[in-house]
C-alpha cells in the first residue's frame, strides 16, 4: 500500500492543527455555526440526530493492520465501541463529541490517516475495486492512479467550493466492482496492444433524487492526461454547475441540461488549454507512486493441497463459506477472503466492533501481508490468503462473528444508517434490514436464491443505493409515518440498471413477507441457473406485482 | 472604510486608505470609484473603455468567484483581484492560491485576525494560480 513521505505527513499534521484551532474558535463562539459548517464538513464532521458523526477517509478502501487498530481505538475510546463502514469504502463513527475531534484526528494522523474531504462540496474519497491489485480478472492495478488522484484532489484550492459533492471511482477489472457508473466521474482503465495504459472516461452518474447512470465522454485517453482531463471536467462543472438549488447542483444535472455532446465540447475546449502543460502526469511520478504497490513475495503453494481438499469434503459449513466468501486471486494457491459484516439481526450492516477490528488486524497479519480492504458492499476483505490457511482463518472468523457465508446473497444487505442516526432520513433502514435478514436466516433457502443484491435507503438521498439493488427499498414519509417503496431490476457494474418501482409502498412489518413473495415468484419462474435480476429482465414486473398486490388488477 | 488586506511585494498589508465603494444594490454613491455588477459596469462604460482604448474608472464584480483562476492564468489579468462578500479568515489562503491579491474581509470580522488565515498549509499537492506546477514537478526539480 501507499507509504506516506514527509510531504504527506506534513499536510495531515498541519490540517489537524488547523482544524483544532477552528474547533476551538467554534467552541468559544468566535465562529458561528454557519461559518463553521463548511469547515467541519471538509473535515468529515456531520451533525446528526443525536451527536456529531465523523467520517474517516480510507483511500480506495485500503488499510494496514495498524490503521485498523487505530480505528478500533477510536471506536473504543471516543465512540460506543463500534464503527460503520460505508459504501464508499470509508468508516464513520456516530457518537462523537466536538471537543474530542482534534485528539481523534491527531491519533489518526499518527498512522497516516485523516478525515479530509470525506464530506462537503468537494472531491471525495477516490474509490475502486476492493480486490484491486490481486483480482484474477484484473487488467492492471488501479491503485497508483487512485493515489495520484487522491493527492491531486486533496486541498486543491480551485475545487474546494464546488456546486456540490463530487465522487470519482476507478475500475480496471473485467467485472466492475466499484459501481463506476454511479459516480460523477468514472474511469475504466485498460492497456492498449503496446501495453500502454488508457482509460475510458464516464461522467454524470449519481443516485440521490435524480438517479442517472454515467455516460462515456472520452474513450482511450492515454494515462498521462488523467489529471488534466479530470481538471477540465471539474472546471466546466465549477463554472456552469447550478449553485441556486442543492438538488439541482450535481454534475449529472448540468450534463442532462446541456446534453452530453455540448458538455463534452466545453470540456474539450478547456482541456485544449491545459493539456500538454504542467498538469500532465509524468512517468517518474507514476513510478514513484507505483513503487508502493509492488506485489508482496508470495510463498509458493502446492498445486494440490490435500488438507484443504479434505477440510472442504469434511465440513459443509466451511465448504459453503469458501464457495461464497472467497474471490479468485492472480497468484496460484491464493484467494481473497471477504469477511461478512452482515451476520443478521445481531448487528446492523457495515457495523464492526472495536474487538472485531482488532481481530481482523491480527488475521491480516497472520494470514496475509497485514493489509485489509473495505468493499463497496460494506464488508472487509483480506486480499492475500493462502488456500492452506483458509480453514484456520475460517475458524477464527467464526469465533468473532465475521464468517457469515452470505457474500452476494440476499442477506448481504447494503443499508444507510437511516432514521436511527441520520437527521435527513424519512424512515429507519437498520430494523428493516434486520427483519429481512431474520426472514431469510435459513442458509439452504438463501443459497437456493443465489445472487440477489438488496439495498435500503432511508430517504431519497439514496446513500443505500437502492436504485441499483436487484431489490431496492426506499424509506418514504407518508403523513408522518414510515413506509417503504420497493424497486426491482436494478444492477451495478458494467450492466448497471436502475430498478423500477413495483407499486404502492408497504409498512415496515410487511416488507420481509413482500420480499419473500418476490423470491417465491423468482423460484417459480427462473430458467436453469438464471439469477434473480435476469429473471426480472426476462419476465418483467407483472408477475411480481400480481403476487405482491393480488387484490388489484395489474397492468403490465 | 473597507476592511481590506492587500498582498504587496513586502507581504500582506492592512490598507487604511481605500476609496473603492461596493455598489451592487443600485444605490449610487455620491463620488469615488465604484465596484459594479457586470451589467451595471457595461452600461456605464464609454466606448473607449469597451473597445479597449482606455482603462475603466470602475471595477467590476464577477460571480462566481472561481473565475479568479481563469482571469489570472488564461486571460492574464495582472491588476488587483479583490475578494468581496463573505470573505473570512479560513478561506483566505485558498483565495490567495486561486489568484486573489486583495481581500475585503467581512465587516463584522477583524482584518488583523483574518491575516492569520492567509498562509494556509505548507504543502500543496496540486497546482494553483500562483504555483502552476503540481508537487510532483516541484519534487522532481528539487532532486
Amino acid at each position: 500500500m501507499y507509504h506516506y513521505d514527509e510531504y504527506d505527513r506534513a499536510l495531515v499534521a498541519e490540517r489537524v492543527a488547523q482544524f483544532r484551532d477552528q474547533i476551538s474558535r467554534r467552541l468559544s463562539g468566535e465562529l458561528s455555526e454557519e461559518e463553521f459548517l463548511p469547515l467541519r464538513l471538509q473535515n468529515g464532521l456531520y451533525l446528526q440526530r443525536h451527536a456529531y458523526m465523523l467520517r474517516v477517509a480510507i483511500p480506495y478502501g485500503t488499510l494496514s493492520a495498524d490503521q485498523l487498530r487505530a480505528l478500533a481505538g477510536v471506536a473504543r475510546d471516543f465512540d460506543r465501541g463500534y464503527g460503520h463502514f460505508t459504501t464508499r469504502q470509508n468508516i464513520q463513527f456516530n457518537w462523537i463529541e466536538l471537543e474530542q475531534v482534534g485528539d481523534i484526528l491527531a491519533r489518526l494522523a499518527a498512522v497516516d490517516m485523516h478525515a479530509i474531504q470525506t464530506s462537503g462540496n468537494c472531491v471525495r474519497n477516490i474509490s475502486t475495486d476492493a480486490f484491486a491489485g490481486v483480482a484474477a480478472d484484473e487488467v492492471l492495478d488501479p491503485r497508483p492512479l487512485a493515489e495520484i488522484l487522491r493527492q491531486w484532489s486533496t486541498i486543491n484550492p480551485e475545487f474546494l467550493y464546488l456546486p456540490r459533492k463530487f465522487k470519482i471511482a476507478l475500475c480496471s477489472a473485467s467485472e466492475d466492482r466499484a459501481a463506476v457508473m454511479m459516480h460523477d466521474i468514472g474511469l475504466y482503465l485498460y492497456r492498449d496492444a503496446a501495453g500502454e495504459m488508457l482509460f475510458d472516461v464516464m461522467v454524470g452518474g449519481g443516485l440521490g433524487r435524480t438517479p442517472i447512470l454515467s455516460q462515456p465522454i472520452r474513450r482511450a485517453l492515454p494515462w498521462q492526461h488523467l489529471l488534466s482531463y479530470v481538471e477540465a471536467v471539474l472546471r466546466v462543472y465549477n463554472r456552469h454547475g447550478r449553485r441556486d438549488n442543492k438538488y439541482k447542483a450535481r454534475i449529472k444535472i448540468l450534463i442532462k441540461a446541456l446534453g452530453i455532446d455540448a458538455f463534452a465540447r466545453e470540456v474539450e475546449a478547456e482541456w485544449q488549454h491545459i493539456k500538454d502543460g504542467p498538469a500532465e502526469l509524468t512517468r517518474a511520478e507514476y513510478e514513484r507512486v507505483a513503487a508502493s504497490f509492488q506485489p508482496p513475495s508470495y510463498p509458493p503453494q502446492p498445486a494440490v493441497d490435500l488438507e484443504f481438499g479434505s477440510a472442504l469434503a469434511r465440513d459443509a459449513g466451511f465448504a459453503r463459506w469458501v464457495q461464497r466468501n472467497t474471490h479468485a486471486h492472480k497468484q496460484p494457491g491464493y484467494v481473497s477472503v471477504t469477511l461478512s459484516t452482515k451476520p443478521g439481526a445481531d448487528m446492523p450492516p457495515g457495523d464492526v466492533t472495536a474487538e472485531q477490528m482488532e481481530q481482523v488486524a491480527l488475521m491480516a497479519e497472520r494470514f496475509g501481508f497485514g493489509e485489509i480492504r473495505v468493499a463497496h458492499e460494506q464488508n472487509l476483505v483480506l486480499p492475500d490468503v493462502a488456500k492452506a490457511d483458509l480453514y484456520a482463518l475460517w475458524q477464527q472468523a467464526c469465533e468473532f462473528g465475521l464468517a457469515t457465508p452470505n457474500i452476494g446473497l440476499l442477506t448481504d444487505v447494503i443499508a444507510c444508517p437511516g432514521g436511527d442516526y441520520c437527521s435527513l432520513a424519512n424512515a429507519k433502514s437498520i430494523p428493516v434490514a434486520q427483519a429481512i435478514q431474520q426472514r431469510f436466516a435459513d442458509p439452504e433457502l438463501l443459497q437456493d436464491l443465489g445472487e440477489i443484491s438488496l439495498n435500503i435507503s432511508g430517504c431519497m438521498n439514496a446513500c443505500g443505493h437502492h436504485h441499483i439493488g436487484n431489490i431496492g427499498i426506499l424509506g418514504v414519509d407518508k403523513n408522518g409515518s414510515e413506509w417503504y417503496q420497493l424497486t426491482i431490476g436494478g444492477a451495478q457494474g458494467k450492466q448497471s440498471a436502475l430498478g423500477k418501482v413495483i407499486g404502492p409502498a408497504f409498512s415496515a412489518e410487511d416488507v420481509p413477507e413482500v420480499i419473500a413473495q418476490l423470491a417465491e415468484v423468482y423460484r417459480e419462474q427462473r430458467q436453469g441457473t438464471e439469477r434473480f435480476v435476469d429473471t426480472v429482465a426476462r419476465i418483467g414486473l407483472a408477475p411480481f406485482k400480481a403476487r405482491v398486490y393480488p387484490a388489484q388488477e395489474v397492468r403490465a | 472604510m473597507n476592511n481590506l488586506i492587500r498582498l504587496t511585494e513586502h507581504g500582506p498589508e492592512r490598507v487604511n486608505e481605500d476609496l473603492w465603494t461596493l455598489a451592487l444594490t443600485g444605490e449610487e454613491p455620491a463620488d469615488g470609484p465604484r465596484i459594479l455588477s457586470l451589467d451595471a459596469w457595461l452600461q456605464r462604460q464609454p466606448e473607449a473603455v469597451l473597445s479597449g482604448q482606455e482603462p475603466s474608472a470602475d471595477a467590476v464584480c464577477l460571480q462566481p468567484d472561481d473565475e479568479a483562476e481563469r482571469l489570472r492564468t488564461r486571460i492574464g489579468w495582472t491588476g488587483e483581484l479583490r475578494a468581496v462578500g463573505d470573505v473570512l479568515r479560513d478561506q483566505l489562503s485558498h483565495m490567495r492560491q486561486c489568484g486573489f491579491d486583495a481581500f475585503a474581509v467581512r465587516e463584522d470580522k477583524s482584518a488583523e485576525d483574518a491575516l492569520k488565515g492567509l498562509n494556509g498549509m505548507s504543502v500543496l499537492y496540486g497546482r494553483s494560480a500562483i504555483e502552476p506546477r503540481p508537487l510532483f514537478r516541484r519534487r522532481t526539480s528539487e532532486c
